[in-house]
């Protein structure tokens, strides 16, 4: 209710104006219903946060939901360049609805912020001066896990993704870093809910640890039925499937396992301390790493905003590009790609009274950038 | 690859494959009797893992758990059959498919708003946990061994209360011939309400012994409605028994495909390769199964003719 007011009162306090020009008005595409919805919702409250926390009234948001279907975000991103005429876009969740959003974005000379997806060939190829990625590449946490991997000493890991794109990155991440043998390599169904016939496998293959990535409720249904197996392996993985909305479901099962962010709620710096507060006070729940990335989005395009008006674009980029926000990472910069250069740390599973968080128990990678830089010619 | 892993595997098969006939036991009846297309019987199956996920949360108790997952199941599925499916059974199929897909989606968006977005936590309770060593050294999890034991129990019930019991004759009455049943004196509208909520309340319980070991979640019904349909279709649209073989079936080719595949072909390609297209065709098996038994039986395994 809060942010449909604040909303509210952004858009008649430049409809009473009548002055459009300075203001910004940011189209947010992301996933509010359907099994992918806790990703969007997230997202959505962060950036909305942080809007609502810089005072600004001359920031419009239009949000609208993709229901986690490409052709739905092909169409919403349409109406929103051409009967919105939105200057921003940002919000997608999804890897392969961002593939089919951004390049059509950009093309027509409008500002993508990604607060989550980040394709490979974003990253290289078909990178573009209009699209900065604010989260991650998406290879970036699996390389985390796998020089953890080496760092904890496992030397012959078992690992497995869903059978799509971002699955595939996922391994080759992985394997990018580690420098141990493969026990066995599995690409599983794109939201399979039963993995006894992986975890089988898992137990004769001889592996000494386990790596996988399965995002949302395929982690869940991974990590449960993997603690009733008897299989007793270290797990390593991206924090995807041990962020805050997960945990609670998964329960004990998750306890103590070890897993790659970029960001954590123990982070020590005052903006994400604020953060972490201001968010519990406002929705009742503790942030996840997706609505920290919403807000470090927001508070990019607001430290743009105060260096430069979005319609002299070149400026507007140039003022992205510095990155001269606080982040609730701390240290956070743009590479050439326009991807983030940013420590990754491994987080371990723990219990606070009665929830379920996580706690940072190392870097991974310091200053991580990420390994398209050569194949993206902007 | 050892004998113990496939004797494993096999088990695994079993588990998915009996959970599989909880589902499409009551579409098929559904559909047998009432000639009724039920989309919305996925919806039945989270209803019931959220009943007990709300359930064990308050009481505590699995078995209260599952107790609720049933009477919440059956519940909703004489409310649906009351207040919208009975006006629909002398209609279309396409009307019938438009409206429980309406059903879909007033159940989701309304699971949503009571319980929030994201996923709900119950898990087994202590004395279901762990693993047991069955005869030859084989460690395997004691609840899916439980859900195999259940699910065949439940088969067994069904199939007695089909062909010994008074409800089950007139039950068989109706899918012959509907308007003949009624000619002699039996209520066919409380008949189809109790085929209707018994459907249910099977659903309800494979949801709420499946959410155990799987995530609570809006929309974790549709991938098993879509599974559930494949075996009916294997077994013969109307056939307990062919639900059955065709559950078990559907079981053991999806869970061998995705074991199997990939080592048959790492014998022919390299490896990575094999993995990827071993692993693109063991997600098509079942439909391939399926596409064969309908090349030699249009019908089905057990279809009337």
């Amino acid at each position: 209710m809060k942010l449909k007011s604040i909303i509210l009162a952004a858009t008649m306090a430049t409809a009473a104006t009548g002055v459009t020009a300075e203001g910004v008005k940011v189209g947010m595409i992301t996933t509010l219903s359907g099994g992918g919805a806790g990703l969007g919702i997230d997202v959505r409250d962060g950036f909305m946060l942080a809007v609502a926390q810089s005072g600004r009234d001359d920031i419009e948001v239009v949000i609208e939901d993709d229901q986690r279907k490409p052709d739905v975000a092909v169409q919403l991103s349409d109406k929103m360049i051409q009967s919105e005429k939105v200057d921003i876009l940002t919000g997608i969740i999804w890897s392969n609805l961002a593939m089919a959003v951004v390049p059509g974005a950009v093309a027509q000379g409008k500002i993508y912020l990604s607060p989550n997806a980040g394709p490979s060939a974003l990253a290289g190829q078909a990178c573009h001066q209009n699209y900065f990625n604010v989260a991650w590449q998406n290879d970036n946490l699996h390389e985390a896990a796998g020089a953890y991997a080496n760092d904890a000493g496992h030397t012959n890991s078992f690992i497995l993704a869903p059978n799509y794109p971002a699955g595939k990155d996922a391994l080759t991440g992985f394997k990018r870093f580690f420098e141990g043998d493969l026990a066995g390599e599995i690409y599983t169904k794109l939201g399979q809910t039963d993995y006894a016939a992986e975890i089988a496998q898992i137990r004769a293959s001889g592996a000494d640890s386990v790596f996988f990535f399965l995002p949302g409720g395929m982690g869940i249904s991974f990590l449960k039925q993997y603690a009733d197996s008897g299989v007793d392996l270290p797990v390593v993985g991206p924090a995807f499937s041990f962020d805050q909305g997960i945990l609670q479901a998964v329960g004990d099962a998750a306890l103590g396992v070890k897993n790659t962010s970029q960001w954590s709620k123990d982070i020590d710096n005052a903006t994400n301390k604020a953060f972490v507060e201001s968010f519990q006070d406002e929705y009742g729940r503790l942030p996840s790493l997706y609505a920290s990335q919403g807000f470090d989005t927001a508070n990019l395009m607001i430290s743009a905003m105060e260096k430069a008006d979005i319609s002299d674009q070149e400026a507007f980029r140039a003022a992205l590009k510095e990155a001269d926000f606080s982040s609730t990472r701390g240290d956070f910069a743009f590479a050439a790609n326009n991807h983030p250069v940013q420590d990754i740390y491994v987080r371990e599973v723990i219990k606070e009274g009665d929830v379920y968080t996580n706690k940072i128990i190392g870097v991974a990678l310091e200053d991580r950038s990420n390994a398209f830089l050569d194949a993206c010619k902007m | 690859m050892s004998l113990i892993l496939l004797v494993e595997q096999t088990l695994n098969g079993l588990q998915f494959g009996v959970m599989l006939f909880l589902m499409a036991a009551g579409l098929t009846l559904v559909f047998g009797v009432m000639g009724l297309i039920n989309l919305a019987h996925g919806s039945l199956y989270m209803i019931g893992a959220f009943a007990a996920a709300a359930m064990a949360q308050a009481s505590g108790s699995f078995l209260l758990a599952l107790a609720a997952s049933l009477v919440c199941a059956a519940f909703a599925g004489v409310l649906i059959e009351v207040l919208v499916i009975r006006r629909l059974y002398d209609r279309d199929h396409l009307d019938q498919v438009l409206a429980t897909f309406a059903l879909i989606l007033i159940f989701s968006e309304g699971t949503r708003w009571l319980f929030g977005s994201f996923p709900l936590f119950l898990d087994k309770p202590e004395w279901l946990s762990g693993t047991v060593i069955l005869p030859f050294g084989i460690e395997y999890s004691l609840y899916r061994l439980a859900i195999i034991l259940v699910g065949l129990a439940v088969a067994a019930g069904l199939f007695w209360m089909i062909a010994r019991t008074r409800v089950g004759i007139r039950i068989r009455a109706g899918e012959n011939d509907r308007e003949m049943i009624a000619a002699l004196g039996v209520n066919i509208s409380r008949l189809y309400t109790f085929v209707f909520a018994l459907g249910a309340a099977l659903a309800g319980f494979a949801g709420a012994l499946v959410g155990t070991i799987q995530s609570v979640q809006v929309g974790m019904g549709e991938p098993v409605l879509i599974l559930a349909f494949v075996v009916i279709v294997i077994g013969g649209i109307g056939s307990i028994k062919g639900a059955f073989i065709g559950a078990l079936l559907v079981g053991l080719t999806e869970t061998l495909g995705r074991f199997l595949l990939p080592e048959a072909f790492a014998l022919v390609f390299d490896p990575a390769t094999a993995r990827s297209v071993g692993a693109s065709l063991a997600s098509m098996s079942i439909y391939i199964l399926m596409a064969g038994v309908l090349i030699f039986r249009p019908k089905g395994l057990f279809g009337s003719a």
